[in-house]
């Protein structure tokens, strides 16, 4: 019991980093499973509709399969594959991310982004990762559960080595959909009606579940180094796929991510310079 | 009647006033659009045959522009979320009281937000036909060109009434939205938006036929390319103005129960 001694008092800073940091948002999470349990119909009718939209999906492929053989190189499991990782990179991204980075013109507009700037935490931090959306980690399950059952058609026996490079791949590539969105979002700074440009997001997750061999010219290059769509979810599923004809792609992801987010910290610290709040 | 007109004329200046919303909506649809056309033409040069199902490349192409086209013309886009947000806010409250219907009064904003819309996405979208403009054929002939016409206006009403009763669940429900994307993916896919729908397997095309899905998009474009003449457009027609009719009593009997049931919360 001897906690206040001066050496403890002098370790508390360092400490305090990330230990506080996981027990705000143990907190945080907290709070997620108390809101959504309060409507729980409406939890599992949003899990219906993005079960019903990934279905959707599959069955544009199947489809698109009844009357081709391949996309280029891409057979109709392989797709499959794809859609399902590009479904499971999205999840996760939703999970933690989405809700709060379509809030942010809210909390913009309504002027409570004041209080949240003035708490004692990195602001950046306590914007993005402020609610959590339980339903997708149920909906990332099932786009796992279908990216087994497409492995299991393919006869693929990925290595462990495989294994680690897609979940890494994945989270590169759900940092990509992190960055790009919260760069997004923050225009809100700048006009009041920003949610028109956040929707428009969603027409970039379409392009990350197509197979990236069917694209050629501009819109290659464009969506392959400038956005990187056609890089989130194919990369990482030509590695555990065995389908990976160019090894410095895999290096592509991990750099073009990380300029995701260093672009999106610098659109983020531009907004905060010009925000007024809207409440004073 | 002049009252509605009115209606019309307020709804147009408020859309406008989210021109950029619209602008931003038109040119970020085509990326997906686009993709589709650079998978479709990978599949197509991937075959031994030059066709799928009874569509060449060329004619693939210019169903997907004419899809774009139709939809602008004819997609229900906010109003479905406003109709219900009006009847969970209590606003519906004074289409009680006042001499002005609210069915005929959403109507014309609907009929005002596609005008507004058609004003600002006019040009990328003529653009965007132009770009691809040797896959872009006209209509057989001017009779062909009529009929597609009547039958985008009739698509435009279905849409609405269909959105309009759906709606209408907000005087039972807490949150519309879900349902809202429930039909919305259904439609989606069985209205021809994601693939003409005569390339399915034929019992998958003749169940289709028997829901109102493929007169929210996919009839009205056969129409237009010819798909369909004679007799069978005619009947085609006939169907698509009865599922109007249906669609529109179940909106005047969704909104008539709603209403005993409202009890004006905040109103």
């Amino acid at each position: 019991m001897n906690m206040d001694t001066p050496t403890n008092l002098q370790n508390r800073p360092q400490r305090s980093g990330l230990g506080r940091y996981w027990r705000i948002y143990t907190a945080l999470w907290k709070n997620s499973v108390t809101r959504e349990m309060g409507f729980k119909t409406n939890f599992l009718m949003w899990i219906l509709v993005e079960v019903l939209w990934f279905a959707l999906q599959l069955s544009f492929v199947g489809v698109l399969y009844l009357h081709t053989d391949a996309i280029g190189t891409w057979t109709k499991w392989q797709v499959v594959f794809l859609i399902g990782a590009s479904h499971f990179i999205q999840q996760i991204f939703q999970a933690f991310f989405l809700v709060n980075c379509t809030n942010l013109s809210e909390l913009v507009r309504n002027g409570k982004l004041d209080f949240l700037l003035m708490l004692p935490v990195n602001s950046r931090f306590v914007v993005s990762l402020r609610q959590v959306d339980l339903g997708a980690f149920v909906n990332a399950a099932w786009a796992v559960a279908v990216m087994v059952y497409a492995g299991s058609r393919l006869g693929m026996e990925p290595s462990l080595l495989q294994l680690l490079g897609f979940s890494v791949l994945c989270l590169a590539g759900a940092l990509v959909h992190y960055s790009l969105m919260f760069l997004l979002a923050t225009i809100s700074f700048w006009t009041v009606r920003a949610q028109g440009i956040v929707w428009g997001y969603y027409n970039l997750f379409q392009i990350a579940r197509m197979p990236d061999e069917a694209f050629t010219g501009a819109f290659r290059i464009v969506f392959t180094f400038a956005i990187p769509m056609l890089l989130v979810s194919n990369v990482p599923v030509r590695v555990v796929t065995g389908k990976l004809e160019e090894p410095w792609l895999v290096l592509l992801v991990l750099v073009m991510s990380a300029v995701c987010v260093g672009v999106s910290e610098w659109g983020w610290r531009t907004s905060l310079k010009h925000y007024t709040s809207a409440s004073s | 009647m002049k009252k509605y007109w009115h209606v019309l004329g307020i709804g147009i200046q408020n859309n406008l006033t989210y021109r950029f919303n619209f602008l931003a909506r038109t040119l970020f649809g085509f990326i997906p659009l686009l993709a589709m056309l650079y998978v479709w033409r990978a599949i197509y040069a991937g075959k031994a045959g030059a066709t799928v199902g009874p569509y060449s490349l060329a004619e693939m192409i210019s169903y997907y522009l004419l899809v774009t086209v139709v939809d602008a013309l004819t997609a229900v886009n906010e109003d479905d979320w406003q109709i219900a947000s009006d009847i969970k806010d209590g606003n519906i409250s004074q289409f009680l009281i006042k001499p002005i219907a609210y069915l005929p009064y959403r109507l014309f904003l609907f009929i005002a937000g596609r005008l507004s819309y058609l004003a600002v996405a006019a040009i990328p979208v003529a653009l965007f036909v132009l770009a691809f403009r040797k896959y872009f054929v006209l209509p057989p002939d001017w009779l062909t060109l009529g009929c597609f016409l009547v039958a985008a206006a009739l698509t435009a009403l279905l849409q609405f009434f269909i959105s309009y009763t759906m709606a209408m669940l907000a005087f039972w429900v807490l949150e519309v939205s879900t349902f809202i994307f429930i039909l919305f993916a259904f439609e989606y896919i069985a209205s021809g938006h994601m693939f003409p729908l005569d390339i399915l397997p034929a019992s998958l095309q003749r169940v289709l036929s028997f829901t109102p899905f493929p007169y929210q998009l996919y009839f009205p474009v056969s129409v237009y390319l010819g798909k369909i003449s004679g007799s069978e457009l005619a009947r085609g027609l006939v169907i698509q103005f009865g599922w109007v009719l249906v669609a529109w009593g179940a909106a005047q009997l969704a909104w008539r129960r709603g209403i005993r049931k409202y009890s004006a919360v905040g109103g």
